[in-house]
């Protein structure tokens, strides 16, 4: 004889279980840079990706359970490739993908005794920054769109508070990424020092022909990341100097201060 | 099927572990987007859709060169004069078609989705003998299309990451995949253009040399075949080229192609048969 559940505590208990299971892992963070759109996790291994290509100008960052965010991340290539084969390139949009992903997410919550353990971002690069797209959608199918930046994880709040006092929208890369990387640190409450081996970068880039995406690692990463640390310590001219090395911006100044700034 | 897709769930192929291949998996859902579905019956359907012609393919030191006329006949009417026939297919491979036009645009397409899905899906890229081997089953695929008439076969470019050379595949209609070395040519005037690429090559040619000898070989082929179609300076019409390197693969600008296949006209001019090759 099964016991009578009041449909508000059913749904309270399967949140409050995903909650706890995304809660587990780390959290990642995809924010607009002066290039186009960053995307950085904190990932122990380095085949298991926590941030893939969807399509051209699509990216996917994925916290939770690996299973999971995986088979979202097959349908959306999928969903992706189809459309695009039977349309065209340009007719397949984040907006539609984040759709997919919301509603698959909402019928998993709603319909099925264990809610998935995911929180996925959907990126689309735009052809100037007004365009970008970023939509949250978390394990109940709820849809976010957001603006410059986003953080999800387990305490994804303190991350991105962290992120909010150095985000600046057009920031050179290596500043970006030294903002995303010591939100990152900053998960729960703790402050620790990222290691390199774990970090998952990759960036959309705007400027780049047919697929934007890109992943960063090996020795640009090092580059970069010395580069963000230097800038972000250093003095003012040296940091600008380093800005106008990666990528010849006369933003790059304004940003490194911005950076220093929230760094004191 | 998934069209209506609002409010619903995508079908359950789209979540389960499945395959990496783009065509098989559109051939379990949505079956009619493959081309070569409904197959036709009957005869006399050579007339449905116009024929591309010629295509030439050569290595040089460090990459390949692909360059193809752009002319479509149907019969004894040119049908296209400005036709695309080669086709970006990954950062490191291209593709170019000759025979009916309309089956092998989509073919090229599908083979596009092809190599960028395996790549998404499985995080890494496919062997250039891997692409060779895909596009061969491929054209095999089309092998009842084939004989209703609509012969389609591809000539391969990529250039080999593991060995750091450009190299080139041919297919017959059968799928039958053959590698070819230094160069090769494919369409109706693939037979001038290979006799003028034999005589012009050479083991150390730069990229712009085998440019030039891709440009002399596609003006040979279109002196002897009507169906292959020269530059066209009064419309702006040239040849188009494709380069792949270790940098991955550029169209070569149409203004660079111009003013190549200018030199090569007006070389012309003087000396109607064009460079010729010294005994020894």
């Amino acid at each position: 004889m099964p016991f009578y559940v009041a449909p508000e505590q059913q749904m309270k208990d399967k949140a409050d279980y995903a909650r706890k299971g995304i809660a587990r892992g780390r959290s990642a963070v995809v924010l607009q840079y002066e290039g186009g759109i960053l995307m950085v996790a904190d990932n122990v291994s380095r085949t298991l990706h926590k941030i893939s290509e969807l399509y051209d100008r699509i990216g996917f960052a994925a916290v939770g359970r690996y299973p999971e965010f995986e088979n979202l991340r097959l349908m959306g290539v999928r969903f992706a490739d189809v459309r695009g084969y039977q349309y065209d390139r340009r007719d397949v949009s984040g907006r539609q993908l984040a759709n997919i992903y919301a509603q698959t997410l909402g019928t998993v919550f709603s319909e099925s005794l264990k809610p998935w353990e995911v929180e996925i971002v959907v990126a689309e690069v735009g052809d100037t920054a007004a365009e970008d797209e970023i939509y949250r959608i978390t394990f109940d199918g709820s849809i976010v769109d957001e603006r410059g930046f986003v953080a999800v994880g387990g305490s994804s709040e303190n991350v991105a508070t962290a992120l909010k006092e150095r985000f600046v929208a057009d920031a050179p890369l290596s500043a970006a990424l030294r903002a995303a990387t010591r939100a990152l640190s900053r998960e729960n409450g703790e402050e620790r020092e990222l290691e390199e081996a774990n970090l998952e970068v990759a960036v959309l880039e705007r400027d780049r022909q047919h697929r934007k995406f890109r992943r960063i690692h090996g020795r640009r990463l090092t580059a970069l990341l010395e580069e963000g640390r230097t800038g972000g310590n250093g003095s003012a001219g040296a940091s600008s100097g380093g800005a106008a090395g990666s990528s010849g911006g006369g933003s790059g100044s304004d940003a490194d201060s911005g950076a220093d700034q929230a760094d004191e | 099927m998934f069209e209506g897709f609002e409010g619903g769930r995508l079908p359950a192929a789209f979540m389960s572990a499945g395959t990496s291949s783009f065509t098989e998996f559109v051939r379990s859902v949505s079956p009619e987007l493959l081309p070569g579905h409904h197959l036709p019956s009957g005869e006399g359907t050579e007339h449905l859709t116009p024929d591309a012609t010629t295509i030439v393919a050569l290595t040089f030191p460090g990459g390949v060169v692909l360059a193809g006329d752009r002319r479509a006949t149907q019969g004894n009417v040119i049908a296209n004069r400005d036709m695309e026939k080669l086709f970006r297919t990954d950062e490191f491979s291209a593709v170019a078609i000759a025979g009916s036009a309309g089956i092998g645009i989509e073919l090229a397409r599908l083979y596009q989705v092809e190599l960028e899905h395996y790549e998404k899906m499985e995080g890494r890229v496919l062997s250039l003998e891997g692409k060779a081997n895909k596009l061969a089953q491929m054209v095999r695929g089309n092998l009842g299309m084939a004989m209703q008439g609509f012969v389609v076969v591809p000539l391969l470019v990529g250039y080999d990451e593991s060995t750091g050379t450009g190299r080139v595949f041919s297919y017959d209609a059968v799928g039958g995949r053959y590698e070819e070395h230094r160069h090769h040519s494919i369409g109706s005037g693939s037979v001038y253009a290979r006799g003028s690429i034999k005589k012009l090559y050479k083991d150390d040619l730069d990229e712009t040399g085998a440019i030039k000898v891709a440009l002399e070989a596609l003006y040979d082929a279109a002196d002897d075949d009507s169906a292959t179609g020269g530059p066209d300076l009064h419309r702006k019409i040239f040849p188009l080229v494709d380069v792949i390197t270790e940098d991955g693969h550029r169209r070569v600008p149409t203004e660079d192609v111009a003013a190549l296949a200018t030199e090569v006209v007006e070389g012309r001019a003087a000396h109607p048969d064009g460079p010729t090759a010294t005994l020894r």
